[in-house]
């Protein structure tokens, strides 16, 4: 082993590798996430030089704030999916399922918190189920999920006869104070939301799960050889999408004051489209949870941002496919894949 | 005679119609190095992962220090100490040096949570141990970086951590340079004195030959020869001996053909 026999002179003292110098290591480690951060300040900028007067106002910015939330909580669990080198699309539909089990629950009279516990439940359930499918199902992800969401979007239908739901006496609730209302200006799911994608985080690089998670999608047989279940892995991710998805729902639900039967479904595209754009390569092994929520965040500025650069809201389609192509341009070149 | 670390009885393993083991006994005692020789096909490589549980054998029985066992898995195997050094892709090469080492076997606290700083600790004394040290690389450099010979470093460093009772090593000098088998084989040397056992599967003769106590030499899903050293005066019998494997089932071979036509 040649790197093995490197002794006597070149003999260094464990620490002072230049990979363990700690902003290096920081760079190194986030680069992912720092790509997409540029890639978001430099169209800010753009948009601020091309209209500082709406992008110098609050409103703007609440606007963005306000739905973005719902977007985190999938984005982050994403991440973990792909990371595994598999992909979900079934979520809009379990977001518009927990959703569902969320207003029924509260149109009843239960307490919201009620509410919230069975939209997880929904949404666990029908993740875990999801991933039951996919991995025992021996099935494509991909194909396998897209099926799912026709499927239980069909069953929403069904269920509701598409009628949507309004709970008119959730704006009175304690649950929609601490989770969804405004505090100095600021709409509290947001907070929620980022102590959400920094739970991810520390889960993806910290915990266990997040391990076996990278490992799994990186090199599955090697996983199975030093004895990780790596179907229960899998399965595992479906589940914690679900339980994003649902969290998504209740949040949505909430900020509307009401159900639709739609809800979930314009999701699809700008979830996926943020994840990749923060910095999570397609093949599987390596991802980032910080990356994904500036992903999120580039995502839905971009809409708000050409509206209010005073460009027609015909530019929002083709602006979203540059940002995307020039997102995974640029990250090229921190994504290099080892074999 | 010395204990049994691992006893493999009557191991068959058929893949539908086709019998890849046909009733193998294979055991490990404690400080050995047991050369495991064969063809290409000749099933030590099934056999192997039948030891570490990553295949389930058709039939057989395994037993560890005498006591049979049941849902024989990866984790019961490693549990039981033994670990594998995997031919090739056995590392997740987009994973830190580090992420490798404890794969499966993380270091943690409460709830899953890892201990980040006690995995680094240790990954370096690990390194440090089988003279794995480089400021080319540190525990967080990436595997897919490395040489060949510095992952299969990766790759012992894991397989050491837990003072396992039996290292396999599947072909590990294969693709090494003269200086990393060296190497290797000092690791082997230094395995045995703490009294341990390692299984050693080659295919060069000479290698196994200069390392191994006791060589099982496999064909066809079969044990073929089982000897000690001491029965083994030279490499050359050993070769002489797999020469004749090799011609026998060129003739087997030829039989086949004459057959058919």
């Amino acid at each position: 082993m040649s790197g093995i026999t490197d002794t006597g002179d070149h003999a260094v003292a464990a620490g002072s590798h230049p990979a363990e110098r700690p902003l290096r290591r920081f760079i190194l480690d986030n680069r992912a996430s720092l790509g997409s951060l540029a890639v978001f300040l430099v169209m800010m900028a753009i948009f601020l030089v091309a209209n500082p007067r709406v992008f110098l106002t609050w409103n703007l910015y609440t606007a963005v704030l306000t739905t973005l939330p719902v977007a985190l909580f999938m984005v982050a669990p994403l991440v973990f999916v792909v990371t595994a080198g598999e992909i979900d699309l079934s979520f809009p539909s379990t977001m518009g399922f927990a959703g569902l089990a969320f207003s029924y629950v509260v149109q009843s009279g239960f307490d919201p918190f009620v509410g919230i516990a069975a939209a997880v439940v929904t949404g666990v359930v029908l993740g875990f189920l999801v991933g039951l499918l996919v991995v025992y199902g021996n099935l494509s992800s991909l194909v396998a999920t897209l099926g799912m969401n026709f499927m239980l979007r069909g069953l929403i239908l069904i269920i509701t006869q598409s009628k949507s739901i309004a709970l008119v006496t959730l704006g009175d609730s304690l649950a929609y104070k601490l989770l969804s209302s405004t505090v100095l200006g600021v709409p509290v799911q947001i907070v929620w939301a980022l102590a959400f994608v920094v739970f991810s985080a520390f889960l993806f690089n910290r915990h266990r799960f997040g391990a076996q998670v990278h490992v799994v999608g990186d090199n599955p047989d090697s996983a199975n050889e030093m004895g990780i279940d790596v179907r229960r892995v899998r399965v595992k991710v479906f589940a914690f999408m679900g339980f994003g998805a649902a969290l998504a729902g209740v949040f949505s639900t909430m900020i509307n004051y009401t159900w639709w039967p739609t809800s979930g479904d314009g999701y699809l595209l700008p979830v996926l489209a943020s994840v990749f754009v923060g910095g999570t390569p397609t093949w599987g092994g390596i991802g980032t949870i910080f990356g994904g929520a500036i992903g999120a965040l580039t995502v839905s500025f971009i809409q708000t941002g050409i509206v209010g650069a005073g460009l027609s809201g015909f530019y929002v389609q083709f602006f979203n496919g540059l940002i995307i192509i020039l997102s995974l341009l640029g990250h090229r070149w921190n994504q290099v894949r080892y074999r | 005679m010395a204990e049994r670390v691992v006893e493999l009885r009557n191991i068959t393993k058929s893949y539908g119609n086709v019998y890849a083991l046909g009733g193998v006994n294979l055991h490990v005692e404690r400080g050995e190095v047991l050369g495991l020789l064969g063809d290409n096909g000749a099933g030590k490589s099934t056999l192997i992962k039948i030891l570490s549980g990553v295949v389930r054998p058709t039939g057989g029985e395994i037993l560890i220090r005498g006591k049979p066992v049941a849902n024989w898995s990866a984790g019961r195997s490693r549990e039981a100490g033994i670990e594998t050094v995997f031919q090739d892709r056995a590392l997740a090469v987009q994973q830190s040096i580090v992420r490798n080492i404890f794969m499966g076997r993380e270091i943690r606290g409460r709830f899953g949570w890892l201990k980040v700083k006690e995995e680094i600790s240790e990954a370096h004394r690990l390194m440090r141990e089988i003279g794995f040290t480089s400021r080319v690389f540190s525990p967080h450099s990436i595997v897919g970086q490395l040489s060949g010979g510095e992952r299969q470093g990766v790759a012992i460093a894991r397989a050491i951590y837990k003072q396992a009772d039996v290292i396999v090593l599947d072909e590990p000098t294969t693709a090494l340079s003269l200086t990393e088998t060296a190497k290797v084989f000092h690791f082997i040397r230094q395995v045995k004195a703490s009294g341990r056992s390692i299984v050693f599967i080659g295919h060069n003769i000479h290698h196994v030959y200069d390392i191994a106590d006791r060589f099982v030499v496999m064909d066809r899903g079969k044990v073929a020869l089982e000897k000690t050293r001491e029965e083994v005066p030279n490499a050359d019998d050993l070769i002489e001996f797999m020469e004749g494997i090799a011609r026998l089932k060129h003739a087997g071979a030829n039989d086949g053909a004459g057959a058919a036509a």
